[in-house]
């Protein structure tokens, strides 16, 4: 975990330096575009760590293992905050290029609802007092809006929208140039170490926490013996 | 694995799930396929021209704006220029203020209402920025050697 965490530290600080001070400016946007290497990593964190969500509470329903339970619970919140990021960059983003904070297109709008899924997932945790019960339940809303990710992604392609296209995953190669791409790619990684650094402490401290119930149950228990 | 009671519930859960994931997928395809005019953000010039929309009807109209196309009013306020999706064009007036991505050759949406008998008044004009990043000197280096072009058109549009 000391690991994962200069990982995060050393990355983010290369990533983010060499994107905001080094990296040329755009022909277009100027320094304007710079946003870009905080939007699209985080962007790009909110849909892998909703996918990490439907793929450990899919092994959750068919082999019950708790911990895999446990790993989707503890990402919700992390993938939550990076689709606010997200959304907010985005915004600050649109209004000085496109002339509007926000706009009701595929992209924005299924982004939002990526957001209003982790709320709904986070609420059912909260909500189901049943750990086994509250997992159930939650795996399925992890699953069936895990949907929602490929619409994610490829809204661009299909609709209209005012969001562009993919800059990077995209056939033909990346169209951003080389001196952008690596710093961006190097702040990609920085969220990535980011999450699963803040994934282990989520879990490790949620099940210090199941013990700590544990233990307090059984004190209770013994107290009313003696 | 599979010999056990366990094992065997294991793979009947796998295929439930794998099951109703796809079901689930084919509906929501279903559903968008269905919607997709509504989900779409704007119409080409294309679209408009065979559609029709009677005079009044709020829409989103999206394009390349044309090159030398683009005209301020003596009042300072009202712009003029054209947009194209390279088959049909259709004449946009605006009174109003541009994004600073506003520019001849650039990807716009314009919303206003439908005017079959003349220009489209815009109420809201945006920009589109297309997918590429290039650093100003690149670009620069590019034109020099008369190789650089915007955006083709018909792929960010």
């Amino acid at each position: 975990m000391p690991w994962c965490f200069f990982v995060t530290v050393t990355s983010m600080v290369v990533g983010l330096y060499w994107g905001l001070f080094i990296a040329p400016e755009d022909y277009q946007m100027g320094s304007a575009y710079r946003i870009i290497f905080v939007h699209v990593p985080s962007s790009y964190m909110s849909i892998f760590c909703y996918g990490f969500m439907a793929v450990a509470s899919a092994v959750g329903i068919i082999w019950k293992h708790p911990l895999a339970d446990q790993s989707a619970r503890a990402a919700a919140p992390i993938g939550a905050i990076f689709t606010v990021l997200a959304l907010f960059t985005g915004s600050l983003w649109g209004k000085p290029m496109w002339g509007t904070y926000w706009i009701w297109d595929a992209r924005l709008t299924s982004e939002l609802v990526l957001l209003f899924l982790y709320f709904g997932y986070m609420a059912v945790w909260g909500a189901i007092d049943d750990r086994a019960k509250a997992a159930r339940v939650a795996a399925i809303v992890a699953l069936v809006g895990a949907v929602n990710l490929p619409i994610i992604k490829f809204s661009v392609d299909w609709w209209n929208t005012l969001h562009q296209p993919a800059s990077i995953m995209k056939s033909g190669g990346a169209s951003i140039h080389p001196d952008m791409l690596w710093p961006l790619l190097i702040c990609i990684v920085a969220f990535n170490f980011y999450f699963v650094t803040v994934l282990l402490v989520r879990i490790e401290s949620q099940i210090i926490n199941r013990q700590i119930r544990g233990l307090q149950i059984r004190m209770v228990e013994e107290k009313d013996d003696g | 694995m599979a010999n056990t009671r366990a094992g065997k519930r294991k793979t009947k859960r796998f295929y439930l799930l794998l099951t109703s994931m796809t079901i689930l997928l084919l509906a929501v395809g279903l559903v968008l396929t269905a919607l997709q005019d509504s989900i779409s953000l704007f119409l080409d010039p294309s679209d408009l021209a065979e559609s029709n929309l009677s005079d009044g009807q709020r829409v989103r109209l999206g394009g390349l704006v044309v090159e030398e196309s683009f005209f301020k009013d003596e009042d300072g306020l009202t712009y003029r220029f054209d947009i194209t999706d390279g088959n049909e064009t259709v004449k946009v007036i605006y009174k109003g203020s541009l994004p600073d991505l506003f520019r001849e050759g650039q990807g716009v949406v314009v919303e206003g209402e439908i005017n079959n008998s003349g220009p489209f008044f815009a109420t809201e004009v945006l920009a589109k920025h297309d997918e590429n990043y290039m650093p100003k000197e690149v670009i620069e280096s590019l034109k020099k050697r008369g190789v650089f072009q915007y955006s083709d058109g018909e792929e960010n549009i």
